[in-house]
C-alpha cells in the first residue's frame, strides 16, 4: 500500500512537474503553446521514448546497457544499406535494422550472462564495437539514396507521425508485457533480488537474455526510425543517446539497482526531458547551455525524488 | 575492570539477549558458552561497541563507558578478534597488522621498516613465520585468522574478545595461541573467548558463563565444572510443551541420498527420508548441513553421489529440477535467497508456482489472486494486503509467506533450512504443527535446525554431521540432547 501511494505520489508529483514547466513555458513563448509544437515534441521525443522503454527493462533486471547510441547508428546504417531506390522490398531493411540491433543486444545479454562480466563493461564495450562497426560499414560517410519507401516512415498516418505511433505501440506493448507475462514478473523478480529469484525456480539467465535482447531490438527501431528521418544512415548519429534515455528512466521512477519500476513512470520521465529540450528551444538557450541546464534538471530531479522516499 | 551491567539486544522486536550481567577480570580467561544463536557474539559486539545496547550498559573501570563505535572501544583498550575474518586482501600482512596504527615519521609518512618490524615482532608472538610482505589475498584461512589475531595483539588492548578464534587453526597454531594467551594474562589482560571445542574450554578458561536463549545461565569457575555438565547447562531442560504429536512415517522410501559428496564442505552423505518422516540434520555452524541440503536443492549441485525420489534417480542442476521432481525448499537466508523484498506478499508466495497460474506466458490474475489470498489465510500471514511489499512484514510473517511459496507448487518432499531462525515464539509453534500436518499427509521433511529441542521434538530420526562427514544417525525418541551434541561436537 505504502509503495503504492508513493508511485502514485512520484508519478503525480512527475505530471505536476511536467505541467509547473508547460505552463511556464506558456507563458515565456508564445510557440510553445500550439498543435503544431505538440506534434513536435511528439515527434522529437519519440526515438528518446522508444529508447527509454526498452532501456527500462534492462534496468529492471539491475543492469545497464551503454551502447544504445552506437547501435542506433549502427542499426541505421545497416537499414540504409539494404533501403537503396528498387533493390529490396522495403520490409527487408526494416527488418535489418531491426534484427541488427536484437543482434547487439543478444550479444550484451550471452556476454553478461554466460561470461559473467559486469553490464557496464560489457555494453561499453558494445558502445565501441557498435559505432566502429557503423563507420566500417558505410567507409565513414553518410549511406544516402535511400528509398521513399523507407524515408515515408518519418511521415504521418491519418495525421499522427508514424514514429509517434511506433513509441506509442511500443509503450503500451511493454507496459502490456510487464504488467500480464509471467517474464515481466520475473524480470521484476530477478531485479528485486536475484539469488532468491533463483531459488525460487526462475531461470535468471534467460530472463537477463531477454531484456537485454528485447533492449536491442527496440534500439534497432530507434535506429531504424532515425534514418527515415533523417533520411541517411548516419555512422556518427546518436551520440549519447543512451544517457537521456537513462536519465528519462531514472527520471520516471526506475531504480537502478532493479526491481522497482514502471512503464508510466518512464513515459513521465521521456516527457519532461522532451518539454525542457523544446522549451530551451523556443527560448533560443544555446546548445551549450540547454546541456548544463538539462545535466543539473536530470540530477535535480532524481535527488528530490529520492529525498521525497527516504522521508 | 570490565562489566557488563544488564545489558540487553532487540533485533526488530526479537530479543537476541535478555538483560544480561558479567564480570571480567585481569589476568583472567572468560569463556563465553552456548548453543548458536545463545547470545555470545551479540554480546561481545556490544562490548566491543559495534552494537549499541538497547538496554543496560557497559561499566569499563568503574565508570560507566557508552563505545558509540569500535574504535571508541579500541582507544580505551578493548580489541576484538572477529568470527567473520575481514582482511583487507590487497594489502599486505604487515599493513593488515598495524592498520589504523601505522608507526610514522615526519609529516605522516609511513615508516616502513619500523611497519615490518612490528609485524614481525607480532607474528614472533604467535610463532608464525607468515612474511609480512604477503599480499592477505595470498594467505589461507587458517594464516589470515593468525594476521587477525596479531592484529589484535597489537593494540595493546587491556581487554581482548575473541569469537571461535581457533575456528579455522591447525592444532600447532592453537597451541601457539594458547601460549600467546598465557602471556597476555600475565601482564593482566582480560580474555573473552568463545568456542565450540569443549577441550579448549577447560584447557583455556579460569571462568565459564553459559548462555542460553539470550539469558545467562550461569557463571561458575572452570574447575567446578566438567564437559557434560557443561553442556546440561548449554542445552537446558524445559521447551518441548509447544510440540505438536509425531506420528509413525510409513514404510515407502521418498528420498535416498547416497554417497553425496562435495570438497571440502562434506563426503559420503548418505541417508533415507520415508513418506510421513521428518529427519533432521543436526551438527554445528560450517558442519555442511546447509551445503548438504543446498545440494539437493540444486542451489550449489554436489560433485558427486546420488540422489533419488521416489526410486528414480535425478540430475539436480538447479532449482528449476529440483522444483519440477517435486522437492520444495525454505532456505535459510531468508533476506539474501527468499524474500523479493519490493514485491508484495502474494506476488512473493506465488512466485514459484507461477506458471500453473498462468495461460500459455500470461499471468492469470484472478487465479494469482486466489491462490494468494487461500495461502495468505491458510498459513495466517498477517498483512495489510497482498501488494504489501514483503519487506515491510515482520519475520515471522515473512517466514510464513516463504513457506505458503514452497508449498503452492505441492512438493513431496520439503526442505526447511532453520525455519524458525529469528521468528517469535508463537510463529515458531505454527510453524511446529505445519510440519507435522505435512509429514501426516505423507510427505517427506528433510529438517535442518540448530535448536536441539526442536530437533529432537520434530524430527523421527537425525542425522548428525561433523565436519561435513556423518558423525551418527539416531532414533529421536530414544536419544538426549547430550548425545546429539557430543556427536556434533568436534573433539
Amino acid at each position: 500500500m505504502l509503495t503504492l501511494d508513493r508511485n502514485l505520489l512520484h508519478r503525480f508529483g512527475l505530471l505536476l512537474v511536467i505541467l509547473i514547466v508547460g505552463l511556464a513555458l506558456s507563458v515565456l513563448t508564445d510557440t510553445f503553446l500550439s498543435v503544431a509544437n505538440f506534434t513536435n515534441v511528439a515527434r522529437q521525443i519519440s526515438i528518446n521514448g522508444i529508447l527509454a522503454v526498452g532501456v527500462t527493462f534492462v534496468l529492471l533486471t539491475a543492469g545497464v546497457d551503454l551502447s544504445l547510441g552506437s547501435v542506433v547508428a549502427l542499426s541505421g546504417v545497416a537499414c540504409a544499406t539494404f533501403a537503396h531506390p528498387g533493390d529490396h522490398s522495403v520490409f527487408v531493411p526494416i527488418a535489418v535494422g531491426l534484427l541488427t540491433g536484437a543482434a547487439c543486444g543478444l550479444v550484451n545479454g550471452v556476454l553478461v550472462t554466460r561470461g559473467g562480466v559486469a553490464p557496464f563493461i560489457v555494453t561499453l564495450g558494445m558502445m565501441t564495437i557498435a559505432r566502429g562497426l557503423a563507420l566500417i560499414l558505410s567507409g565513414g560517410r553518410p549511406v544516402a539514396d535511400m528509398s521513399n519507401e523507407l524515408t515515408a516512415l518519418a511521415g504521418d498516418l491519418f495525421g499522427i507521425p508514424i514514429p509517434v505511433l511506433c513509441f506509442a505501440g511500443v509503450a503500451v506493448a511493454a507496459w502490456f508485457f510487464l504488467r500480464n507475462f509471467r517474464l515481466g514478473r520475473h524480470i521484476y523478480a530477478v531485479g528485486g533480488n536475484e539469488n532468491a529469484a533463483r531459488a525460487a525456480g526462475v531461470s535468471v539467465e534467460r530472463v537477463k537474455l531477454f531484456a537485454y535482447t528485447l533492449c536491442g531490438l527496440l534500439t534497432g527501431l530507434a535506429g531504424v526510425v532515425l534514418a527515415a528521418r533523417i533520411t541517411t544512415g548516419q555512422p556518427n548519429a546518436g551520440q549519447a543517446y543512451e544517457l537521456d534515455a537513462i536519465a528519462a528512466v531514472v527520471i520516471g521512477g526506475t531504480s537502478l539497482a532493479g526491481g522497482v519500476g514502471t512503464i508510466t513512470g518512464t513515459l513521465l520521465g521521456v516527457l519532461l526531458i522532451g518539454v525542457i529540450n523544446n522549451g530551451l528551444d523556443l527560448m533560443g538557450v544555446s546548445s551549450y547551455y540547454q546541456a548544463v541546464i538539462k545535466g543539473v534538471i536530470i540530477v535535480g530531479a532524481v535527488w528530490l525524488d529520492r529525498r521525497q522516499a527516504r522521508s | 575492570m570490565l562489566r557488563a551491567l544488564e545489558l540487553r539486544k532487540d533485533f526488530g522486536g526479537l530479543t537476541a539477549l535478555h538483560p544480561t550481567s558479567i564480570d571480567f577480570h585481569p589476568g583472567e580467561v572468560h569463556a563465553l558458552m552456548g548453543e548458536n544463536g545463545a547470545g555470545k557474539s551479540t554480546l561481545m559486539k556490544i562490548i566491543a561497541g559495534l552494537y549499541r545496547p538497547d538496554g543496560g550498559q557497559v561499566e569499563w573501570r568503574e565508570r560507566p563507558a557508552e563505545f558509540a563505535s569500535p574504535h571508541d572501544a579500541l582507544v580505551a583498550g578493548i580489541a576484538m578478534i572477529h568470527q567473520e575474518l575481514m582482511p583487507i586482501p590487497d594489502l599486505t600482512v604487515a599493513e593488515n597488522i598495524t592498520l589504523g596504527r601505522e608507526p610514522c615519521s615526519a609529516f605522516g609518512r609511513i615508516d616502513r621498516p619500523a611497519q615490518l618490524l612490528r609485524a614481525k615482532e607480532l607474528l614472533g608472538e604467535l610463532e608464525s613465520d607468515i612474511g609480512p610482505t604477503r599480499l592477505m589475498r595470498t594467505l589461507t584461512v587458517a594464516q589470515t585468522q593468525v594476521v587477525e589475531i596479531a592484529k589484535a595483539l597489537g593494540r595493546q588492548a587491556d581487554v581482548i574478545l575473541m569469537d571461535e578464534p581457533t575456528a579455522a587453526l591447525s592444532d600447532h597454531e592453537v597451541a601457539a595461541l594458547f601460549r600467546a594467551i598465557a602471556r597476555l594474562k600475565a601482564r593482566g589482560v582480560a580474555i573473552v573467548y568463545t568456542t565450540h571445542k569443549m577441550d579448549e574450554v577447560f584447557r583455556l578458561a579460569d571462568r565459564i558463563s553459559v548462555l542460553r536463549d539470550g539469558r545467562l545461565v550461569g557463571t561458575a569457575p572452570a574447575s567446578e565444572l566438567n564437559p557434560a555438565k557443561l553442556i546440561t547447562m548449554m542445552v537446558g531442560r524445559e521447551l518441548a510443551d509447544v510440540f505438536p504429536v509425531r506420528h509413525s512415517p510409513s514404510n515407502e522410501v521418498l528420498l535416498e541420498v547416497a554417497g553425496l559428496t562435495r570438497e571440502p564442505a562434506y563426503r559420503d552423505i548418505s541417508f533415507q527420508v520415508r513418506r510421513g518422516e521428518v529427519l533432521a540434520l543436526a551438527g554445528l555452524m560450517g558442519a555442511g548441513r546447509t551445503e548438504v541440503v543446498s545440494a539437493i536443492y540444486g542451489l550449489q549441485p554436489a560433485s558427486s553421489g546420488q540422489i533419488r525420489l521416489n526410486g528414480s534417480p535425478l540430475a539436480i542442476r538447479n532449482p528449476q529440477d529440483a522444483l519440477a521432481a517435486g522437492i520444495g525448499m525454505v532456505t535459510e537466508d531468508r533476506k539474501g535467497l527468499g524474500l523479493i523484498p519490493a514485491l508484495g506478499v502474494g506476488q512473493n508466495i506465488t512466485l514459484s508456482a507461477l506458471r500453473d497460474l498462468s495461460r500459455g506466458p500470461l499471468v492469470d490474475h484472478t487465479a494469482e489472486a486466489s491462490a494468494a489470498d487461500s495461502q495468505m489465510s491458510e498459513f495466517a500471514v498477517k498483512a495489510k494486503s497482498p501488494s504489501q511489499p514483503i519487506a515491510q512484514l515482520s519475520g515471522g510473517n515473512q517466514q510464513k509467506a516463504l513457506l505458503a511459496r514452497c508449498l503452492l507448487g505441492a512438493p513431496e518432499l520439503i526442505i526447511l533450512d532453520e525455519p524458525t531462525r529469528g521468528i517469535d515464539i508463537g510463529a515458531k509453534a505454527e510453524i511446529y504443527t505445519l510440519i507435522q500436518k505435512l509429514a501426516r499427509a505423507g510427505k517427506g521433511i528433510l529438517l535442518v535446525s540448530s535448536e536441539l529441542p526442536e530437533v529432537l521434538s520434530l524430527a523421527h530420526r537425525i542425522v548428525v554431521l561433523r565436519r561435513g562427514s556423518v558423525s551418527a544417525t539416531l532414533d529421536a525418541g530414544s536419544t538426549d540432547q547430550e548425545t546429539v551434541l557430543r556427536h556434533a561436537m568436534p573433539l
